[in-house]
């Protein structure tokens, strides 16, 4: 009876936990602000295939770059598709890329991290070394040869951007390991004789999570920019997927008369990073961790 | 101390040997080879052939990396396949354009920061502050594309006051390159001054609530002399390192730009090169922007550790 109790209690303390946190994201303005426009994005994509007034790939040459109106009211693009149609669902790619992305991202270089950090030595020399080598190649470089030579499906794109943006993630869990190693209660867990991974399932990921999921939302964000930057150079998924990068890329060389094309999904675009943005700043705070003195990596 | 220094070198140099490792291996385990990729349709019979003697691809692997790894040093990357001629020639006056870039946005670009991060700190959460903090962290999470593909709208088409992009031969002169670069440099200096203004603004508040700041403000330090004397020469040595780390990130984000403004620097050559499928230069492109990415974080390093003398007696941290 009491062990239930005390079982019961711990559940809803975590909810409540997760609850706190969010209301404690949501009291900030600009941490209000950002869960805003993510949760209306995340929304927006799952609605989008059935609100969409036209079809995406719909090509007409008759209605060749209209300007805004009340049948279309963004206007058409170059090929005479709705531009409306085609930047509400121009996140939907985007956002479930780099989503299943940053998790892959997050679990390797978040295990890799910690366990580099609890064993130490030559085996933590030699990754972290690797690591470097690899952080000191422009991601956009690597990125571009792999797609190119691989092809730009969805089963290239996700691992190779949740591999390429996770090895940050990798010294951040890394360091918060460090923070934690010395602890009397790792110390006791060696001492009763616990293996490396119950160490670090049990003591170690309760400990650096929270470390871990800030890194992981905030470069979310930055997968986010990566990925569309991909897109704008012809790199990312291939037309006529509706995709805001691709879109602002088509559309750039005609702005000089008819900059709706290009306004539209340089809209969407930015709202979303910046959401995400603002979220994964909010979500820093509400748990007490200060990233604002580190650089982009 | 100079133990520290030579031992910082020889990481960097391994790091270095590291991603020449990296590229090397990366281009020969992914499908195609720099012949095969080059030639596509073509790869057959005596045109393969002749492209494998002409880039020595018929030795073992590890030969041809060790002799590719001797003339690297030596600062002959072989021959691109495309141009057909020397990569060293290739990349000169690219190296040069992209410098040009760079130092232009960094000369502009630290001295706003510097101002932007200090008045955003010391007015915190005041007018200033909440304005400036909007602006920056706007300029900072917009994609590159999107702020060029703006200010391309806005100054070069609305208003018409400078040209949308920069159509000049690759090989051009400073003085001819220089109101071509306006823009280019407006768009990289932007996302620049953001990142920096705000790791300056953080650095700033934590030495603003230190102990011994606060004992100069009980001691009635004027508030200037403290802010000149005793904050700012400690919160800016922090900040060193953080802008090493913000120039190198840019390497990257000038990709995307010189495409969108069509200048003719090293990122569009990373881009040119990987659509034409010329591995040598995509090679070479890796090591070259790997070991500036290496030496400004070793510079930030040794100038971090010039400057603060209680890092002398210390180990870095790695």
């Amino acid at each position: 009876m009491k062990l239930d109790n005390i079982y019961q209690e711990e559940k809803k303390s975590n909810f409540a936990k997760v609850s706190e946190i969010i209301i404690t994201m949501a009291s900030r303005p600009s941490g209000f602000i950002g869960l805003s426009i993510l949760i209306f994005h995340v929304i927006l994509a799952f609605i989008s295939p059935y609100i969409a007034p036209y079809d995406f790939k719909a090509i007409n040459p008759t209605l060749m770059l209209q300007a805004p109106s009340a049948e279309y009211w963004f206007g058409t693009d170059d090929l005479g598709r709705d531009v409306f149609t085609r930047t509400i669902l121009g996140g939907r790619t985007a956002l479930t890329i780099t989503f299943f992305g940053s998790l892959i991202a997050l679990l390797w270089g978040g295990l890799l991290g910690i366990f580099c950090g609890l064993v130490g030595g030559k085996t933590d020399d030699i990754v972290m070394r690797i690591v470097d080598a690899f952080l000191s190649i422009p991601w956009i470089l690597a990125m571009l040869l792999i797609v190119s030579l691989l092809g730009t499906s969805t089963e290239v794109l996700i691992p190779a951007l949740g591999f390429f943006y996770g090895k940050g993630i990798v010294r951040v869990a890394r360091a918060a390991t460090h923070d934690v190693i010395a602890k009397d209660f790792i110390v006791s867990a060696r001492a009763r004789g616990h293996s490396n991974f119950s160490i670090i399932w049990n003591e170690i990921i309760p400990n650096v999570r929270d470390a871990i999921l800030v890194e992981g939302a905030m470069r979310w964000s930055w997968m986010l920019l990566g990925f569309s930057s991909l897109s704008f150079l012809g790199f990312g998924v291939s037309p006529p997927t509706p995709d805001w990068g691709l879109m602002i890329s088509n559309a750039r060389g005609l702005m000089s008369f008819a900059y709706w094309s290009v306004i539209a999904p340089i809209v969407g675009l930015s709202s979303l990073i910046i959401g995400i943005n603002l979220t994964a700043d909010a979500f820093a705070k509400a748990l007490g961790i200060d990233r604002s003195t580190k650089a982009p990596v | 101390m100079l133990f520290l220094i030579i031992k910082r070198i020889l990481l960097g140099l391994i790091t270095l040997f590291i991603v020449s490792l990296i590229t090397f291996v990366g281009t020969e385990i992914l499908p195609g080879d720099a012949c095969t990729t080059y030639l596509e349709r073509q790869a057959f019979g005596e045109q393969l052939e002749a492209c494998y003697r002409r880039l020595g691809l018929n030795v073992p692997a590890y030969e041809r990396y060790v002799s590719w790894a001797v003339n690297a040093i030596q600062g002959d990357f072989g021959y691109s396949l495309s141009g057909e001629m020397p990569i060293k020639e290739v990349l000169g006056p690219r190296i040069k354009n992209s410098l040009v870039l760079a130092s232009a946005a960094i000369f502009i670009g630290i001295p706003i920061a510097l101002i932007l991060g200090i008045v955003t700190a010391l007015w915190r959460d005041k007018l200033p502050d909440v304005a400036i903090s909007t602006v920056t962290i706007f300029a900072m999470t917009i994609p590159e594309f999107i702020s060029a593909t703006l200010l391309i709208l806005i100054i070069a088409i609305w208003l018409e006051w400078l040209p949308g992009i920069v159509i000049v031969p690759t090989d051009v002169s400073f003085f001819e390159l220089l109101p071509n670069i306006i823009l280019p440099v407006i768009a990289i200096a932007m996302i620049m001054t953001a990142h920096m203004a705000r790791m300056v603004r953080s650095s700033v508040i934590q030495v603003m609530a230190s102990e011994y700041v606060q004992m100069a403000i009980l001691k009635g330090v004027p508030y200037w002399k403290m802010v000149f004397k005793h904050v700012l020469p400690n919160a800016l040595l922090p900040a060193i390192n953080v802008v090493a780390l913000t120039i190198a990130w840019l390497l990257g984000g000038v990709v995307v730009t010189e495409v969108v403004f069509n200048y003719p620097g090293l990122g569009r050559l990373v881009i040119e090169s990987i659509s034409n499928r010329d591995l040598p230069t995509v090679q070479a492109l890796a090591i070259i922007l790997a070991s500036i990415y290496v030496s400004i974080n070793l510079l930030a390093d040794l100038m971090t550790l010039m400057l603060n003398p209680r890092l002398k007696t210390l180990q870095i941290r790695k």
